[in-house]
């Protein structure tokens, strides 16, 4: 049997932490574009639109992501559509991320007061003119501090991407105790990495907090 | 000729009739003052002229053009009916020159320089020439709503609508809005104003239209009308707000 030295333990964790926060990236950058969309559709006032999107977000909050990971892996793969331990953890946090961005948008554009809207209205603009320069700009100031927080989960969510392959921290935490049997030890570094990521972008969210809420 | 003309007007919020059959035609240069009790319909009115609230019969013009509450169509009246609100509404992430040359940049597609300089002017108009890079939360509020003046004559309306726009205001700062609007009023400005000021609608005002109800009650030259009411109605009116 091959010894691993704390190092060696600490080496092969920091190396699958890349993969980690390279999921979290990704599915952060692809759920808020989607989020975006889905916030634009929602403004439109359009009902069924308006409908589509309540049901997106109450079916991808509703069920756990474990849940969403499997269907996305076993589920397209059975219907026929390979796809890689990668591409599904990206599509499934992708899905969860989004429908909660939406959620917490939401909350941001609704504190803007309608007098906003009217007044653009009544001096011509059109929807995608009143989005872009009076709604997005205020609505970000406010979106910021909670987005940030938000993304806290998505880096915690990445470790379900375990289950199904994806060698990412908490695989290679797995991996490591099958060789070394030192569960305690390994899985302290492992929770102490993700702490290392975690905590920055609570410190973040709450500067970002202070900063624009003491301004308004 | 009528620049804006209400035919049998009726509005509902859903089983409440708001506004029930309105008639009214208002001239180019006219100054009508729109009065009556909260809740008699006065803002709605003013609202379904451009398009901010639908109504269910009748008509509505602006300009020969008929209003309707379809986006296009409420963007294509913002061209000629400006509209000045109670709570300024004034963008409060943009600069006071910023919120005055916006629309006239991307609605107008003016460029940058020519709507800065009607910017300034307009500014300068409503005695604010100063305030070109302060931002909204700096101003006081008789000036934000100078400010919202500034910002609706900068897209060259035919007509402005003003909905109850000294009401938010510090006694003290109505008169420099006022004075604004007599001013516009000289000049040849259509101006619809639901209001409270009735000493502004009996001086300045050409026409009062009292609301009652939903309806039209009584209307007439601003200065017999206030002084002889005809109906109850509103003597009682003048007599709780004078």
């Amino acid at each position: 049997m091959i010894d691993f030295s704390n190092w060696d333990i600490v080496r092969n964790l920091l190396f699958a932490t890349q993969w980690t926060v390279l999921l979290s990236l990704a599915a952060f950058v692809c759920g808020s574009s989607v989020a975006l969309c889905l916030s634009a559709i929602r403004l439109t006032r359009n009902p069924v639109m308006v409908r589509f999107v309540k049901v997106y977000i109450e079916l991808f909050q509703g069920t756990p992501l474990l849940m969403q990971m499997f269907l996305c892996f076993f589920g397209l793969s059975m219907m026929g559509y390979e796809i890689s331990a990668w591409g599904a953890a990206i599509l499934s946090l992708t899905l969860f991320t989004s429908a909660f961005l939406v959620e917490i948008w939401r909350g941001c554009i609704d504190t803007l007061p309608k007098g906003q809207w009217e007044a653009s209205r009544v001096l011509g603009m059109n929807f995608l003119q009143t989005l872009r320069f009076i709604i997005l700009p205020q609505a970000m100031r406010v979106a910021f501090a909670p987005t940030v927080g938000f993304s806290v989960q998505v880096v915690k969510g990445t470790a379900l991407a375990s289950v199904i392959g994806f060698v990412e921290l908490t695989k290679a935490g797995t991996m490591l105790n099958n060789a070394t049997f030192e569960p305690f030890k390994v899985f302290i570094f492992v929770a102490l990495i993700y702490f290392a990521l975690c905590y920055p972008l609570s410190l973040f969210s709450q500067f970002l907090e202070k900063k624009y809420h003491v301004a308004r | 000729m009528s620049l804006v003309k209400l035919d049998q007007v009726h509005k509902y919020y859903g089983d409440f009739h708001v506004l029930k059959g309105i008639d009214l035609n208002i001239k180019a240069g006219e100054v009508v003052s729109i009065i009556g009790r909260s809740g008699s319909g006065k803002s709605t009115l003013l609202r379904c002229i451009n398009g901010l609230e639908e109504y269910q019969q009748g008509g509505i013009s602006v300009d020969d053009k008929e209003v309707t509450s379809e986006d296009i169509q409420v963007r294509r009246l913002a061209l000629s009916v400006g509209m000045i609100f109670q709570n300024f509404n004034l963008f409060p992430h943009l600069t006071v020159g910023e919120n005055i040359m916006l629309a006239p940049t991307i609605v107008l597609k003016k460029s940058k320089s020519d709507a800065g300089t009607i910017a300034k002017a307009m500014l300068e108009k409503v005695g604010l020439g100063d305030k070109f890079d302060s931002y909204p939360e700096k101003l006081s509020g008789g000036q934000q709503q100078r400010v919202a003046i500034a910002r609706a004559l900068a897209m060259n309306p035919k007509v402005l609508l003003c909905d109850e726009i000294t009401s938010a205001l510090d006694p003290e700062l109505v008169g420099d809005v006022l004075k604004v609007l007599e001013q516009l009023a000289a000049e040849g400005m259509t101006l619809v104003l639901v209001t409270h000021e009735m000493n502004f609608a009996r001086d300045v005002g050409n026409r009062v239209v009292f609301m009652h109800q939903g309806k039209v009650w009584e209307q007439g030259d601003s200065k017999t009308l206030l002084s002889e009411p005809k109906t109850e109605e509103l003597k009682q009116f003048i007599g709780a707000v004078l």
